[in-house]
């Protein structure tokens, strides 16, 4: 089977984040950039469905050029090649431009199977997958913690609130988001990475998808969130804060 | 052109969250001078409408069809759909579940509009609303606007609005039937389940020490054990710990974990995003110990220590032994 797997570069988790001059999104320049981490388990789902079924993984992925350097991880990973749709200012794609670029970058390769991460780490608006699904009119589900193909059907399980799940099939191709936690996530080997370097990744701009940018939504200011509470902050050695800590517990939240 | 709540429901009861996405609609609904309108969407709901009617609103819709008796991407998104075509509401809101983020992006996309997922807060300017979002795991908030003519769809967080603010009245009930073809919709779900009964019980807690991302690797867990034992709490997790196999999924806190309000939170190593602060915010004192004095976790917290957890909590181990002895 083929399958499709769309992942994003994001600046790092760990990351100190600037607001840029324009006052609606961060300062880029001097960021470091990893894979977005619930699209590192959907390429974790998709090799392991390839192990077991046979065919091919492709990376899909939309992000300015340093995006190739999260491809080539994909890759490294065991992806067999990636389509990259090269677009620098993807900011002037609301979500539903990029899934367009997604989903026209996908329509030709038919895909029987279309994995993606359930929410990106970044804008966290939780919906690609099910706008690429929508677009493509393809079935889909979310927040998937299990994947289970059988023949032209696949059946998953689905988390939802309060410790409650669901199985759901769907006849394929169809589109999924998954949830971080499905699987436990491979390190690219030194093969891997070595065989990378000569795996194709296709590039393909916005124009030639046919995709013009448009927003329907649009970030006005971007800025520190208000505190709901103040918090004391213990300053001092781990020693002198431990201590003020344990006197506030002890004589005020008396929980000690 | 109004604002349509669309509310949940699951066991013939409207799920809590409804009510704060009733209250919203409500108040942005007065901000721009419109009415409220209110939907649900089943089989056999009659009775969750009767007790809207109780409720300010212009008009409820019990949104009817026997294929909508099981929540399905398919059914809701084409019944919500005929709906929104009859009423051509200006604003759509809808509560942040699992249920709206599986459907309501793709109902937006019908209509050629992006969903305003996971808002925080919204108020009108210049006679059109403003959204509020959490962008980088609540690093950073961010206005958002709408381009152009409604329909726009957004989606409440969990706590953004209260319940209790719904507005009392009478709304008159009207059925629709959105005529679906049960055989277009693709999904075949079968009945929820939960894994097993839960060992763990952190609801039952008074005090919590919960790890997060922070503590790096698996063997290190064991000092932040030790200081849930020293404290006599229950010790629990974020996600992430969880995701890795660190600790079982039992101990997990936040929204696809267990929801928990102890007399005191204690958050080790865990910055504070959002899946993980709607499952504790509700603790009525949050400490908590993090390297990055920018986490969002101090937001929430009481009580707060910036710095190495791993010197932190060697040292507050030894200071509470010292104050119980």
């Amino acid at each position: 089977m083929k399958i499709l797997v769309a992942i994003k570069q994001v600046p790092l988790r760990d990351s100190t984040l600037r607001i840029d001059a324009s006052g609606r999104w961060i300062e880029e320049r001097d960021l470091s950039f990893e894979i977005n981490e619930p699209d590192a388990y959907a390429l974790e789902e998709a090799l392991q469905l390839k192990e077991k079924h046979g065919g091919e993984v492709v990376a899909l992925c939309a992000g300015p050029a340093r995006a190739q350097q999260t491809i080539r991880e994909a890759l490294a990973k065991g992806a067999d090649r990636a389509v990259h749709v090269e677009e620098e200012n993807l900011g002037a794609f609301d979500s539903l431009g990029v899934a367009r670029l997604l989903a026209e970058a996908a329509r030709g390769e038919n895909p029987d199977l279309i994995l993606t991460g359930l929410q990106s780490d970044d804008l966290g608006y939780g919906q690609t997958g099910v706008i690429v699904a929508e677009l493509l009119g393809l079935p889909h589900s979310t927040i998937i913690m299990q994947a289970e193909v059988n023949g032209a059907a696949i059946r998953v399980k689905r988390e939802l609130e309060d410790g409650w799940f669901q199985h759901i099939a769907m006849p394929l191709p169809a589109v999924l988001t998954i949830q971080s936690g499905i699987n436990k996530l491979r390190y690219a080997t030194l093969m891997g990475i070595k065989k990378a370097k000569t795996k194709e990744i296709k590039r393909v701009t916005a124009a030639e998808l046919g995709v013009a940018a448009a927003s329907k939504v649009r970030i006005e200011k971007l800025y520190a969130p208000h505190k709901a509470k103040q918090a004391q902050i213990f300053e001092g050695d781990a020693k002198t804060a431990a201590a003020a800590l344990v006197e506030k517990l002890k004589f005020e939240v008396r929980v000690i | 052109m109004s604002v349509l709540a669309i509310l949940e429901h699951q066991s013939g009861k409207l799920h809590r969250m409804s009510w704060e996405t009733l209250a919203a609609a409500q108040e942005l609904a007065a901000a721009l001078g419109t009415d409220v309108e209110v939907a649900l969407a089943g089989s056999g709901i009659g009775g969750l409408a009767a007790e809207l009617a109780g409720k300010h609103a212009a008009r409820v819709w019990a949104v009817e069809d026997a294929a909508l008796e099981n929540y399905t991407a398919d059914g809701y998104t084409a019944a919500i759909e005929a709906l929104i075509r009859k009423t051509t509401p200006a604003l759509v809101l809808f509560p942040h579940t699992y249920q709206t983020r599986d459907f309501a992006p793709k109902l937006a996309t019908r209509f050629e509009r992006v969903l305003i997922s996971d808002v925080i807060a919204a108020r009108v300017e210049g006679g059109t609303p403003v959204f509020v979002r959490q962008l980088f795991q609540g690093k950073l908030n961010a206005d958002v606007r709408t381009e152009g003519a409604g329909p726009h769809f957004a989606s409440l967080q969990a706590g953004a609005w209260r319940a209790e603010a719904v507005v009392a009245g009478a709304a008159p009930v009207e059925t629709f039937a959105p005529g679906l073809d049960a055989g277009k919709i693709r999904q075949k779900p079968e009945p929820p389940f939960r894994e097993s009964s839960r060992a763990v019980d952190l609801t039952a807690a008074d005090i919590i020490v919960s790890v997060g991302r922070g503590i790096g690797e698996k063997e290190k867990i064991a000092v932040v054990e030790e200081l849930a034992r020293a404290l006599g709490g229950e010790l629990a997790a974020s996600r992430p710990i969880c995701d890795a196999g660190w600790l079982p999924m039992e101990r997990q806190v936040g929204s696809s974990g267990q929801t928990v309000s102890p007399k005191m939170y204690m958050a080790v190593g865990i910055s504070g995003a959002i899946q993980h602060l709607v499952g504790m915010k509700g603790s009525k004192t949050i400490v908590a110990i993090n390297k990055d004095a920018n986490a969002p976790i101090f937001e929430v917290a009481d009580y707060g220590i910036v710095g190495d957890l791993f010197e932190v909590v060697p040292a507050l181990i030894a200071e509470i032994k010292k104050a119980k002895s």
